[in-house]
């Protein structure tokens, strides 16, 4: 809501600096998101008679233009508008002038013509935006005024007001200055128009029948004549200009001032084309079609109100936007005016749905008071009588349907100081809603409160508890603190999660954050099942689909950085994806289900470009080793995406956690990657369901240990880590240690094998072990792994 | 002819002397000859004890030890500074410039926003909140209704919703399924565990997470971002108690220096609402969320009667606060994995 000062302060005497009533706006709940200053000077702008014009003898875009300023001396101007004719009253910018634009006004010659001054559009004098040609005055403004002076206008300050859905109140002048005066004590001035009336009773000319209630509250109209004619004085086409809105014609002028000033819209019908001056509220008929104001035919649905002329034809969508059939015209002399009360839901429903926004929707969406339809049409008619002359008919032609009722209700003393934390009794509650325009009658320590027809967001004690708080000052309450029962501590998940991504960090990874959602074709390209959640309503389709892994985002974080010549990345990513499951409405509202998509689920994952499936394994055990999971085991196996001579998933106690190994080489080359990229995905939700291991020290033993080197050459297809495990079976707890130091293939093992060469430890808790005893474990183990794995001993 | 216990004296100090200024093991070696070995003077003096007059040799014989101490002792510490002296000068000749050393390492980074998430769940946790945790996937009764914004509530277009496409997905019926637009649902879900598990009222949580809007991503805006939710239902629970959190928060979180605000504001899960500002150096206020008393209709969609318990919630974004501490300029740097950027953490 753009607010002019000059007319906040005709509403009420607000003296106050701008900065100082910027903080009280903001106290108010009404954030000031600008301060603009408009028509800053005008001093040297006078009214001049065009006395005659004259083609400029070198120039075709300009002519010349004589004017006469009241002194009788004729004064030539170089002029690019041909709108004016001798006669007509022109402002004149006078050498020396500085316009509000700053630019100053010189004599001077333009090809070899003198120009002495510059005559004015109404754009230039701040006035709407018509800069097709000069402003044309009232013939009977005398010469020489200043143009300010004759206009009304000059330097104002506008207030750009942030106003909230709950505050209908404050989209008018009178609403903003009934909240500003009563915050600072001072009088409001409401407008009380008198409009004179004559001619014949208006139910004679028009009538009017709501044939839906519950769409229309209130249907009030009046009839006034001879609208024709008149200018839009300067100081309300400096107001609209200020607020935002278009200077037309005195009667949309009007209409919208009156809209502005005091919440209510109004629609004008041009009653010579209202067939029968009949106008009736219904619901449209599916496909019912209305070209409206702005030119556009539009297809209406059931949700859309009309209002219909006697033959039952639309001229007019309900509270959002008049039909073009019955639009004021130059030649339109008798108008109806309408002021109604719809239901907000409606139109709030029905501009959605049309995806047509209007100042006047936007007000009737949010809630008009029901009580105002009057006095607006008494201020519209008052206005347009001293602009124009017209006349208004006697008598308000009106029906009822059903409007919002509000009981009053009890609001208790206690509950207000228990909300807000403050100390206050009943006759300073009262004294705080009374300037709003609550009613409060005292009940005993209470108030019962009865809501004026403005505050339809007010419907409830809590809801005059927070116009106590907001109005006693938000600023005033003392703060105090609250004992939390709680000891506040992170759960085990959520210190598990730290210290996961303390590992990866300390590890040398860092951390990414890409987006989740998708492009269609990111998953494929992934080599990736493309199934998954798609965005209804996405702005962009790069934006459309929900993740079901992290590996697009992060292959697209190598790309972007590789792209750069920024190579070898290690990134890390700890998210949640949306993965395959069922959508399950939780419908008994028990939050029992902690998920709606049962797929939705945590990951850890990381991208080591340049670094190859053995760092992804040391990396997976750095990480399992932080989230005190283990022991792992990992199963050789062809997963999507992956390389797939070189992937594993992981497994640990009977879970399966994830993925470890390399990326398949074209999906890198499909990211345009030409390095080798270790890749580790963890399903966090199953890794956080393993109980994490509490230590049990086993002892150290104090006796001495021995090493044995052991080679054994095996099968390709033979893991390592189970020619490992059958040392440790075989051995048993005298085998403490077993380190893979070497693997090596040649030809001269045959083709297809390997030679694992192991150094294996052993040692006794409670005993220095023999020669003879190490000897026996060691032909047990060489005779184990052979038997099992299919090894011999390499000599 | 001198007295043996002059000569003594002298022998001990040019010894010392010339131990002093052996310059290597091999010099010290033959001192160490030269003074006490067979054909020293030294040994020489021993051996002519036994002609001494019994009355002086018990003297002669103790200065002779403890010249011999003397002596030998010096030589062994000069020995062993001199053998620390040649493994020293054995080790400068592997002397390595370590500076080359810098600037290999393969250091992790945080995220800024992970970074923020963290420093704010721990200040919360000081304050004695438990942190709480919610789906992405919403329904619209946990996203909206619940939070007393039934359909059709104007105040619905104040969060651009992204939707999900539900076709083909009967268990869901005729309820909207979103993308969350605000870390709200989880206060609602908060409320109806502890409701149902009876562990609560009293509730005093946090809910950080990533919340969605329809939004094109621009140096101010993300369509993704993050919220941190906070939740107080107890006894007796007002404004004035809201007020003082958010003071108490802004200390811990800012500074001991910095204050806090309220300004009336609007939300339809809370009333009375209100704005958080926090005082800046220049004297100014910076708006870093919203806030409020937990509207009595939420209390009651989560099965508590507002007349028994009362509450205040408040939520700021993440991101946001992220940015003003690292001097982010533009929010598309925390999504685009720049690692010029995220190195600098």
């Amino acid at each position: 809501m753009r607010l002019p000062l000059s007319w906040l302060r005709e509403l009420t005497p607000v003296e106050l600096a701008t900065d100082e009533l910027t903080e009280v706006f903001a106290g108010l709940g009404l954030e000031v998101e600008g301060v603009d200053a408009v028509g800053a000077s005008y001093e040297g702008i006078v009214t001049a008679r065009v006395v005659e014009t004259a083609p400029h003898p070198d120039a075709e875009r300009i002519q010349l233009v004589r004017v006469d300023r009241g002194d009788g001396q004729v004064l030539q101007v170089c002029c690019g508008a041909f709108n004016m004719a001798p006669g007509d009253i022109v402002p004149l910018a006078t050498v020396g002038t500085t316009m509000p634009d700053g630019m100053e006004i010189v004599a001077r010659e333009m090809r070899g013509e003198m120009s002495n001054g510059m005559l004015c559009s109404a754009r230039e004098l701040g006035l709407g935006d018509d800069h097709s040609g000069i402003m044309l005055m009232d013939p009977a403004t005398p010469l020489g005024a200043e143009v300010a002076e004759v206009l009304g206008i000059g330097p104002d300050v506008v207030f750009d007001l942030d106003v909230l859905p709950n505050r209908p109140d404050a989209l008018s002048v009178l609403g903003v200055a009934r909240d500003l005066a009563a915050r600072l004590g001072l009088p409001l001035r409401r407008p009380e128009p008198r409009p004179v009336e004559s001619g014949d009773d208006a139910s004679s000319m028009v009538s009017v029948e709501i044939i839906d209630p519950g769409l229309c509250g209130r249907f009030l109209v009046r009839v006034l004549s001879d609208v024709a004619g008149g200018r839009t004085p300067g100081w309300m086409a400096q107001r609209l200009t200020a607020a935002g809105m278009r200077p037309i014609s005195p009667v949309v002028d009007v209409s919208n001032y009156v809209m502005l000033e005091l919440g209510q819209p109004t629609h004008t019908y041009d009653l010579a084309a209202v067939r029968g001056g009949c106008l009736r509220i219904r619901r449209a008929a599916p496909g019912e079609r209305l070209e409206t104001l702005d030119g556009v035919v539009r297809t209406l649905g059931s949700r859309d109100g009309v209002i219909t002329d006697g033959d039952d034809v639309p001229v007019g969508i309900a509270g959002v936007m008049g039909g073009a059939s019955t639009e004021i015209s130059a030649g339109t002399t008798d108008i109806i005016l309408e002021a109604a009360w719809w239901n907000p839901m409606d139109i709030a429903v029905s501009s959605a749905s049309l995806n047509l926004h209007s100042e006047a929707s936007l007000r009737f969406k949010r809630g008009v008071d029901p009580g105002l339809a009057p006095l607006a049409s008494g201020r519209f008619a008052e206005l347009l009588a001293e602009i124009n002359g017209a006349t208004l008919h006697p008598g308000e032609v009106e029906d009822l349907g059903e409007l919002p009722r509000s009981e009053p209700f009890l609001v208790r003393t206690d509950r207000v100081n228990m909300i807000l934390g403050t100390d206050l009794d009943v006759r300073e509650v009262s004294a705080l809603i009374t300037p709003l325009g609550f009613g409060a009658e005292p009940a005993g320590a209470d108030l019962q409160v009865e809501v004026p027809g403005w505050r339809p967001d007010c419907s409830g004690e809590v809801d005059i508890i927070e116009e106590v708080g907001r109005h006693y000052g938000l600023e005033r309450i003392t703060k105090t603190t609250p004992r939390s029962p709680v000891a506040g501590a992170l759960t085990a998940t959520q210190r598990r999660r730290r210290r996961i991504r303390a590992a990866f960090m300390g590890a040398g990874l860092s951390e990414a954050m890409p987006m989740p959602f998708l492009a269609p074709g990111d998953l494929e390209r992934c080599g990736l099942d493309p199934g998954g959640l798609r965005v209804a309503n996405p702005l962009a389709a790069e934006e459309s689909v929900l993740r079901t892994s992290p590996m697009p985002g992060l292959l697209a974080a190598v790309a972007y950085n590789a792209a750069r010549r920024i190579p070898d990345v290690r990134l890390f990513e700890v998210s949640r994806l949306f993965g395959p499951g069922e959508l399950v409405v939780d419908r008994d509202r028990s939050a029992e289900l902690d998920r709606v998509l049962t797929g939705e689920a945590e990951f850890a994952a990381a991208v080591l470009a340049g670094g190859d499936s053995t760092e992804a394994v040391e990396l997976l055990e750095v990480v399992l080793a932080a989230a005190g999971v283990g022991p792992l085991a990992l199963h050789a196996e062809e997963l999507p995406g992956l390389h797939p001579g070189r992937s594993a998933s992981v497994e640990v106690a009977g879970l399966t956690l994830g993925a470890v190994g390399e990326i398949h080489p074209e999906v890198a080359a499909a990211h345009d990657i030409d390095q080798r990229l270790g890749w580790l995905q963890l399903d966090l939700d199953a890794l956080m369901r393993l109980p994490e291991t509490v230590v049990r020290v086993a002892p150290v033993s104090r006796y001495p240990s021995t090493d044995v080197d052991l080679a054994f050459v095996v099968d390709e297809r033979v893991p390592a880590a189970a020619v490992a495990a059958t040392i440790h079976t075989t051995g048993g707890e005298l085998v403490t240690g077993v380190e893979l130091f070497d693997v090596f293939r040649s030809e001269s093992l045959g083709p297809g094998r390997k030679s694992l060469a192991h150094r294996i430890r052993f040692c006794a808790p409670d005993r220095t072990l023999t020669d003879g005893e190490v000897g026996e474990l060691r032909t047990a183990i060489i005779d184990a792994v052979e038997s099992t794995h299919g090894a011999s001993l390499r000599g | 002819m001198t007295e043996p216990s002059d000569e003594l004296r002298d022998l001990v100090d040019r010894g010392l002397a010339r131990i002093a200024e052996a310059g290597s093991v091999e010099a010290v070696d033959s001192l160490d000859a030269e003074l006490l070995g067979k054909r020293s003077r030294l040994t020489e003096m021993r051996a002519a004890l036994r002609e001494a007059a019994p009355e002086t040799r018990r003297e002669l014989g103790q200065a002779l030890n403890a010249a011999r101490t003397c002596l030998s002792d010096a030589i062994e510490r000069r020995r062993g500074e001199m053998s620390a002296e040649r493994r020293r000068v054995e080790l400068l000749s592997e002397t390595r410039d370590l500076t080359e050393a810098l600037g290999r390492a393969s250091i992790g980074h945080a995220h800024p926003v992970t970074l923020t998430w963290e420093r704010l769940e721990d200040t919360f946790v000081g304050m004695g909140f438990a942190v709480e945790d919610g789906p992405e996937i919403e329904t619209d009764w946990f996203n909206f209704e619940a939070l007393n914004l039934p359909v059709a509530h104007p105040a619905r277009s104040l969060w651009d919703t992204l939707y999900v496409d539900t076709s083909g997905a009967q268990a869901v019926g005729a309820e909207e399924v979103l993308l969350r637009t605000h870390t709200s649902p989880v206060q609602i879900r908060t409320m109806l565990r502890a409701v149902k598990h009876r562990t609560g009222p009293p509730i005093y949580a946090v809910c950080p997470g990533r919340v969605y809007r329809r939004d094109t991503a621009d140096a101010t805006h993300l369509p993704v971002f993050h919220q941190i939710e906070g939740l107080v239902v107890d006894r007796g629970i007002s404004m004035g108690d809201l007020a003082g959190s958010i003071e108490e928060f802004t200390k811990a979180y800012f500074g001991a220096t910095v204050t806090s605000r309220l300004r009336p504001s609007y939300f339809p899960f809370t009333e009375p609402s209100a704005e958080m500002d926090v005082s800046q150096p220049d004297g100014s206020w910076l708006e870093i969320g919203g806030c409020g008393m937990v509207h009595p209709n939420v209390l009651v969609h989560c099965g508590l009667d507002p007349e028994e318990w009362s509450g205040f919630a408040f939520g700021f974004g993440i991101d946001r606060l992220a940015k003003i501490r690292h001097g982010i300029s533009d929010l598309r740097d925390l999504v685009t994995n720049d690692m010029r950027f995220l190195e600098q953490f």
